[in-house]
This record gives C-alpha cells, sequence and structure tokens, in this order.
C-alpha cells in the first residue's frame, strides 16, 4: 500500500443523481482530489462493496459525503455504518440537508404513495393487487426488499452530522472549498452549513432594483410571463425564495431568469424556512381587504410544495397528519 | 377536553385591552385560553404559529386591532395576509382550519374577546388534542 492517503466515501441515498453530477463537476479538479484521497465507496462510479466498508475500523475513513434523504432501512444501514466508520460526516446537497424534493413526499402518506404507485397510475397493470414487503420466502430462500419507512428523514435526523453542503445541487466552488478545508483541516466549528452565512438577497444583483415600498398586486407564475432580466422578481410579482434562503449558489438561478426555489436552506436566524418565506412574500400583498387578500393567496398554487420545497422533512411541522 | 391549550396573541394596543376589560368585567372564557401579549398582530411571525403547534398548542389565535385601527397603521394588514396565506399551507400539513383564526378585538371589547376566545375554544375542542407526527427516527427504525 502507497503511504496512506485519506479514505473517502461517497454516498447516495434517497437522490436523483445530481449530487453525483456535481463532483463530476469539478472537471479537471476532480483528478486533483483524486490524487490526494483514496474512494473507498463511491456506488455511482465505482465497483466496491459494502463489506469492503465493513471490514475498515471505527473512524478509518476520513470523510463520508452521504448525499440524498433517508427513506428506508437499507438507506439507513448504509448511513449508520459510514457512522460508525467515518471521522467526519457531510451532509452534501439539499435532501441530506433539509429533506429535498423527495422530502416533498412527506405531504402525503405511504399508503397514498402505494395506492398511486402500485394500484391506481393509470400505467399500473396490476390484477393481484401486489405490493412490496419487506421481505420473505421465496423458492425456499429467503429474500429482502429495503423497508419503505412511513415518512422521509433528513440524514441528521438518523446520524450524527458535522458539516453541511447545501444546494440542489451543491455549486462546484463549494464543493472544492469544503474539500479543501477538510484536507488541510481548516475547518470551522462541527455542525457549520459550509455557505455564506447571508441571504440570497443581499448578494443579489437585482437588489438595486426592489423598492422597499413595494407590494404585490398579482402573482405570476414563471412561466406565465416574460421576466424582466434586470429587475427584481418580487417586484415583478413572481415568488422568489431569496428573502429567506441562503447564499452561496453564485446566484445561478438568477443570472438565468428563474426565480429562486430555496435550495441552500434557511440562512443563520431562522429556524423554519418555509413560515419565514410564506411571511416575507405574503407581507408584500397589495391587499386591505379579506377578499384582496384572499384573492392573492389563492394565487399561490401549492404554498406547502413553494414554500418548503427542499424542506418539508427539516421543518418544524416535518410532515402533514394521516388521516384514517 | 380539560387540558386543551389554545394560544392567544393579543396586541398591546387593542386586544390586550379588550382581555383586561373582560377580566375587569368578570367575564367567563374558556381555561384553554393562553395569552401572550405582543406589540402588535404583525408581530406575529408564522415561524412562531408552527413552533406553537409543535410545541403543544392545540390551536392558535391571533387577535389584533380593527382594521383602520391599528397603532402602527399597517401591523394587522400584514397579520391579515400572512393569516391568509398560513391557514391554507397548514390545511396541507392536516391541521384542520379550526386550529388557526385571526381576529380582531379592540381595547373596548371586552365581551367580543370573551365571546370570540369562546367561539375558538368550542371550534377546537370536538377536534381534541392535536398530534404531530415525531420528526426523529426512533419511532420509525
Amino acid at each position: 500500500m502507497s503511504e496512506a492517503k485519506p479514505k473517502v466515501a461517497f454516498y447516495w441515498c434517497a437522490s436523483c443523481g445530481g449530487c453525483e453530477e456535481a463532483i463530476v463537476d469539478l472537471n479537471v479538479a476532480m483528478l486533483d482530489v483524486a490524487a490526494a484521497i483514496e474512494i473507498v465507496l463511491w456506488p455511482v462510479a465505482l465497483d466496491h462493496k459494502y463489506s469492503d466498508v465493513e471490514v475498515l475500523a471505527d473512524g478509518e475513513i476520513a470523510v463520508s459525503f452521504i448525499n440524498g434523504a433517508i427513506r428506508t432501512d437499507e438507506q439507513a444501514h448504509i448511513a449508520e455504518l459510514l457512522r460508525k466508520k467515518s471521522g467526519l460526516v457531510v451532509a452534501f446537497g439539499s435532501c441530506a440537508h433539509l429533506g429535498g424534493i423527495p422530502g416533498l413526499a412527506n405531504l402525503t402518506s405511504r399508503r397514498e404513495i402505494f395506492r398511486m404507485s402500485y394500484h391506481e397510475s393509470p400505467t399500473v397493470v396490476n390484477p393481484q393487487k401486489t405490493e412490496p414487503i419487506p421481505g420473505g420466502q421465496c423458492e425456499g430462500k429467503e429474500v429482502a426488499l429495503p423497508e419503505f419507512w412511513e415518512q422521509v428523514h433528513t440524514l441528521d435526523q438518523l446520524i450524527e452530522v458535522d458539516y453541511y453542503l447545501p444546494g440542489c445541487p451543491p455549486m462546484p466552488g463549494g464543493i472544492a472549498n469544503a474539500v479543501n478545508a477538510i484536507l488541510t483541516g481548516n475547518l470551522p466549528a462541527k455542525g457549520a452549513v459550509l455557505a455564506p452565512d447571508k441571504a440570497l438577497c443581499e448578494t443579489c444583483g437585482r437588489r438595486q432594483s426592489k423598492d422597499p415600498r413595494t407590494r404585490i398586486a398579482k402573482i405570476h407564475r414563471p412561466h406565465e410571463i416574460e421576466a424582466d432580466p434586470q429587475v427584481c422578481f418580487l417586484e415583478q410579482g413572481i415568488i422568489c425564495c431569496g428573502p429567506a434562503t441562503r447564499s452561496g449558489c453564485g446566484e445561478a438561478c438568477i443570472n438565468g431568469n428563474m426565480p429562486c426555489s430555496g435550495c441552500y436552506g434557511a440562512p443563520p436566524g431562522v429556524t423554519d424556512q418555509g413560515a419565514k418565506l410564506l411571511a416575507a412574500i405574503s407581507t408584500l400583498f397589495d391587499a386591505k381587504t379579506p377578499e384582496d387578500a384572499q384573492a392573492l393567496a389563492r394565487q399561490v398554487v401549492d404554498p406547502a410544495g413553494s414554500f418548503y420545497r427542499y424542506g418539508v422533512p427539516a421543518s418544524v411541522l416535518a410532515r402533514t397528519i394521516e388521516k384514517e | 377536553m380539560g387540558n386543551l391549550k389554545i394560544l392567544t396573541f393579543v396586541c398591546n394596543w387593542c386586544s390586550y385591552g379588550g382581555a383586561d376589560q373582560a377580566g375587569g368585567l368578570k367575564l367567563v372564557y374558556p381555561e384553554s385560553i393562553r395569552l401572550v401579549k405582543v406589540m402588535c398582530s404583525g408581530r406575529v411571525d408564522p415561524q412562531m404559529v408552527v413552533n406553537a403547534l409543535r410545541d403543544g398548542a392545540d390551536g392558535v389565535l391571533v387577535l389584533g386591532c380593527h382594521p383602520g385601527d391599528c397603532h402602527y397603521k399597517e401591523g394587522n394588514y400584514a397579520a391579515q395576509n400572512r393569516a391568509t396565506l398560513l391557514a391554507p399551507m397548514l390545511q396541507q400539513f392536516g391541521i384542520e382550519e379550526q386550529r388557526f383564526r385571526l381576529d380582531w378585538v379592540s381595547a373596548g371589547e371586552g365581551e367580543r374577546f370573551s365571546k370570540v376566545v369562546t367561539e375558538m375554544h368550542d371550534a377546537v375542542a370536538p377536534l381534541g388534542k392535536l398530534h404531530l407526527h415525531s420528526r426523529s427516527t426512533s419511532e420509525v427504525a
């Protein structure tokens, strides 16, 4: 074995693969990273087995980057295994950090998801009404499937997380900075989010175009109008999550003339991103009567999905109450 | 339903005065009503509402000055706009609409204070305690 390079693991739980793309987007910088570390697990790219991790000593992995939310017992098992074997665990991306897009499933229930996916979806033919079960016998052998939990969890609702790298996906610059900080031991206090402590509006290039007295008289969804690329989205009546979202993405969406959807999570001091966003947006309503307020509120299609797009499991309410 | 808790935010300038007058008149209102004085109904951040529901409140009532009477001119309009959007969002989380209400009570309306809080209690009582799902994985795993 060559002289010991720090061991690093990448793992994905309930996620789309975009975080893996983000690592590949490091581009040639990836070669420097790869030369400095030894990758011990990266299911999407390399052929390791879970048993390769199981034989490692506790804490032997320098850092595990875990992306994706937690919904199955397989994801929980590997996350717990990596926690045990790693010095540091970084929640990588919005899903591990806050629950992410898969976390929107907390606005429905496991029963509803099974009903739609295995019975009522127009493309499903399932006359025997088969549903996945965690395990059983098949031709005399034990078979097992990961169990699908009642709700989606953030990574830190399951295991202790040392650092958070936010974003859907995290921007390459942020990843490179985080990796360098870890390799050089130049780390902030445990539990830190590795991104600036500012709200997106504070770093947004359109900031000057926002009139502090502005009021929203009509809400437009992004596809309904052609947004002026110079002017604050809120000024144009388009819901933008900048007021209650952490900066650090380089305003990638804004620069693409799309409003912020909130993937970097809440800035410091905000305990519930969605409630805070709801306050920021609704306070701008140009309404003094209950009727006018109602008319504007109705134009916000899916408030929970708009304000907690990446953070239902991390929110204070966390999950819809299942009704019998 | 003896142990229902309905957190009631009352503004310093109007609704607290209304509650005070209700007390002075020895009007009876349900013991589930727990008052918190804030400077303005517009001070009630939706975060305070969700935190209250998470921390054991079975309902949240926000009381402010009547439209046009706000001590800060527009604070109650901000409260109205937030409440109007917060109500449907709470319902997406399965929280019944009866559990959250905004209304107006002036400093001279002790009777109205008693009536509004009693209505709130009577609307929440049939629903019983609010049971939110735990956020931790412990009971799932």
